[in-house]
């Protein structure tokens, strides 16, 4: 607490410094644990560069992406009209909300020998499996965006003289609007852990597969970590994308702590 | 409520029942199981034994590798979140780890540990490690300098100001983030014991098909880990609603 | 109030708690420095009530922050008692609005904060004292979001008084309040400054409130904060807000800052 603000440069310097301690304690824990199964960060930069070079990552990656784009992009075109439905009519909700609550805990990769048998083994047993997972958690974000907007907005909304379909597109949506993306962005990350799952258990491409694919066929571990990383940079360039439009001036203020 | 109001619920899943029947009584080649055969499933895992077995084993994995991850993470994340500096030097290691599947790391886990218990414990330990460290770290971030300032001005500092200010300052936040952790522990032991054990309710599920396309065995799974999913949620919710961590959740 | 109170003489103690010479902050934020106080001298007598008046982010809140020990300058010193102040201490309670209450403690265990020191006995006793001093019997189990903006505000003070520090820094301490409750806290505050003789430094930005309360009132300029002028209010407590002489001394406050009193 005594201490200075942190400079421009410390922004750098210090991840820089933990990074670099770490590659190093890799390096050697490697080298001391004599293991030859294990690789360390050299080997791992060698299997990044040998899967580029055979142009598999790229075709990986495009499948792992896809995928959750249709299963995503599927269950918040439908999710989202359904959550705001169900925050709009109490009564739906208080009929709906139960069954909700109970599917919500089963994990999506439970699903997969139902998938199976609906959709057969491929791409759009993979799908679906997002599609689930992605589903329930927006829309219980979209239903309690809907409950939580202040009852005074609704009030002033109405004061103004608005049809109760202009209040929902121009009062209730936008109040909504930053706790729904809270919830886009967190379904967004549990779309990609299972994406990635889904992939190791019922389809033969994509980053998931590769992993799985790396260890069986000749215990290569450096294209696992490869693999790894590469899910970890994704997953986190997905995540700023959204983080960005939580900064977006419009939505922040439903961010933004009172002091 | 009227009666009807309160019944309405009760009949929604009725009827939801009722198409899941009849859309699986309709197939002519019937894999998946009625509601009913779902039932008889589960009475006959309960019967057999297994139920109880696995239950049992799925909730060991999850407990000793949340438990162990909490133990660990939080007070780290504690500390990393109370300077600006080290917060700055973990959070970018943080933000690349985090989004990797838990699930990516089972071969690796398998590799340390072998095949059982203790990799599908390392792999929930993981899924919950890095989650209940950044609710630490923002925990602190986001605990209220007047807070901090009228403990200091009562003559607090150090180990006391810990105790008895940031240490209740942060633990509403901690417990919506173990509720939210424990949410995917219990999602990455299905997963896990899929792939890694011969135990435990993941493992019913594969294990059901596998052997002879026991789909009733399959669904009864899926409902079980619903049920005890919920439950856990539940659990930790109540204790959001104790009364002196209450003022953590209010609206205002 | 009673009306037969006897006449105090005006706080004029010969004794200085608090003394800041050449006060000067400035803060830094992305590359520019902000100066926010400058050349600041002040002194407040032992038991004195002291008032900083000034415009809304004006620094004055700045400056009490400083005194209490929680930010320090960039130049200059504040002593109390003659020692230097270093930081925060139990003998000088800072009350912040209504947000300084724990939420996670109830009424009494807010009271109890500081009293970890004293026996059981004598915390309830202090805890029973202050409660019925600030009329919050019957709330001792409750928790702050049970109570309004007032009952918390009267909390924070009665967690500050149960110390028994010799000196109280209130920021702004009834902005958040209606002018109801706002008028009975000044009353409530005016009694246990003349029961206790603390040492009070009070920032606000109501003239009023200003006059109503304070030995000084010290007015202070918008940013970067200088002292404007320091007015003596020597009109003995309880204050007729319609005699000539309160009128003539907030007049003369609002024409200092620029306002002329009429809407």
């Amino acid at each position: 607490m005594t201490l200075s603000q942190p400079g421009k440069w410390e922004k750098y310097f210090w991840p820089v410094l933990t990074a670099g301690i770490f590659l190093v304690f890799w390096h050697y824990a490697v080298i001391a644990s004599k293991s030859n199964v294990f690789p360390g960060p050299w080997k791992v930069l060698g299997g990044a560069q040998e899967l580029m070079r055979k142009g598999v990552l790229i075709g990986y990656i495009r499948d792992s992406l896809s995928r959750v784009g249709v299963g995503y992009g599927l269950a918040m075109l439908l999710g989202v009209p359904f959550g705001l439905t169900l925050g709009w009519y109490p009564a739906a909700s208080q009929v709906v909300n139960p069954v909700i609550q109970m599917m919500r805990p089963i994990s999506p990769l439970a699903w997969i020998p139902v998938a199976i048998v609906l959709f057969g083994v491929g791409n759009t047993s993979a799908v679906f499996l997002i599609f689930l997972a992605s589903f329930f958690p927006i829309v219980v974000a979209s239903m309690n965006g809907v409950r939580n907007v202040p009852s005074m907005y609704r009030r002033a909304g109405r004061n103004f003289g608005l049809s109760p379909g202009k209040l929902l597109a121009k009062v209730v949506f936008p109040a909504a609007l930053p706790q729904i993306i809270v919830g886009l962005r967190i379904a967004l990350g549990i779309a990609w852990l299972v994406v990635v799952a889904a992939e190791m258990l019922a389809v033969d491409s994509g980053l998931g597969y590769l992993v799985i694919d790396a260890r069986n066929s000749g215990n290569r571990y450096d294209l696992v970590i490869a693999a790894m990383i590469m899910i970890g940079v994704i997953g986190l360039a997905l995540d700023l994308i959204f983080r960005r439009l939580e900064q977006i001036k419009s939505i922040r203020w439903g961010f933004r702590l009172e002091a | 409520m009227s009666p009807w109001v309160r019944i309405r619920p009760a009949l929604f899943i009725l009827a939801l029942l009722g198409i899941w029947h009849f859309a699986v009584v309709s197939q002519q080649n019937r894999i998946l199981p009625t509601p009913w055969e779902t039932v008889t499933g589960i009475i006959e895992l309960m019967q057999r034994g297994l139920l109880i077995k696995y239950i049992v084993a799925s909730l060991f994995r999850v407990t000793w590798g949340f438990v162990g991850a909490a133990l660990l993470a939080i007070p780290l994340g504690l500390a990393v979140g109370w300077f600006r500096r080290t917060e700055m030097a973990f959070n970018p290691l943080i933000q690349i780890l985090r989004p990797i599947s838990p699930l990516a790391w089972i071969p690796i886990s398998i590799l340390w540990f072998g095949v059982g218990d203790v990799a599908a414990i390392y792999l929930i330990f993981l899924a919950s490690f890095l989650p209940l460290m950044m609710t630490g770290i923002n925990a602190v971030g986001g605990i209220p300098q007047v807070y901090i300032n009228a403990g200091r001005n009562f003559g607090l500092s150090g180990a006391r100001l810990v105790i008895r200010v940031l240490y209740p300052a942060v633990v509403p936040q901690l417990i919506i983030g173990l509720r939210i952790t424990l949410g995917i522990a219990w999602l990455v032991v299905v997963a896990a014991e899929m792939i890694a054990v011969n135990s435990g309710l993941g493992f019913l599920i594969v294990d059901a098909r596998n052997a002879g396309n026991r789909y009733d065995l399959v669904v009864a799974g899926m409902v079980m880990i619903g049920m005890i999913g919920l439950m856990l949620d539940t659990l930790m919710r109540s204790l959001e609603k104790s009364r002196a961590l209450r003022w953590g959740y209010s609206e205002d | 109030m009673t009306e037969e109170k006897v006449k105090t003489p005006a706080a004029k103690a010969v004794k200085t708690k608090l003394r800041a010479t050449g006060i000067n902050k400035t803060f830094k934020r992305d590359g520019t420095e902000t100066s926010v106080l400058e050349n600041v001298e002040l002194e407040v007598a032992q038991g004195e009530f002291l008032c900083l008046l000034g415009p809304s982010g004006c620094g004055k809140s700045t400056l009490l922050n400083i005194c209490a020990g929680f930010l320090s300058p960039t130049t200059g010193t504040v002593t109390i008692d003659g020692e230097p102040v270093t930081g925060p201490d139990p003998r000088r309670i800072f009350v912040f609005q209504e947000r300084g209450v724990f939420p996670w403690l109830t009424v009494e265990g807010n009271i109890a904060f500081g009293l970890a020191k004293l026996s059981k006995a004598e915390q309830a006793e202090r805890i029973a004292h202050y409660i019925k001093m600030v009329g919050l019997q019957g709330f001792e189990k409750a928790y702050p979001q049970e109570l309004s903006g007032g009952m918390k505000q009267r909390l924070e003070v009665a967690r500050a008084l149960a110390v028994n520090p010799d000196m109280l820094f209130l920021d702004e301490p009834f902005g958040a309040l209606d002018s109801i409750t706002r008028l009975i806290m000044r009353g409530e505050l005016l009694r246990i400054w003349e029961a206790e003789r603390k040492t009070i430094i009070f920032v606000t930005h109501d003239i009023e409130e200003a006059v109503q309360l304070a030995d000084r009132v010290v007015v202070m300029s918008a940013r970067p904060a200088t002292i404007q002028t320091i007015v003596e209010i020597d009109i003995e407590h309880p204050r007729d807000i319609s005699s000539p002489r309160y009128l003539e001394l907030r007049d003369g406050i609002f024409n200092e800052i620029g306002l002329a009193h009429k809407i």
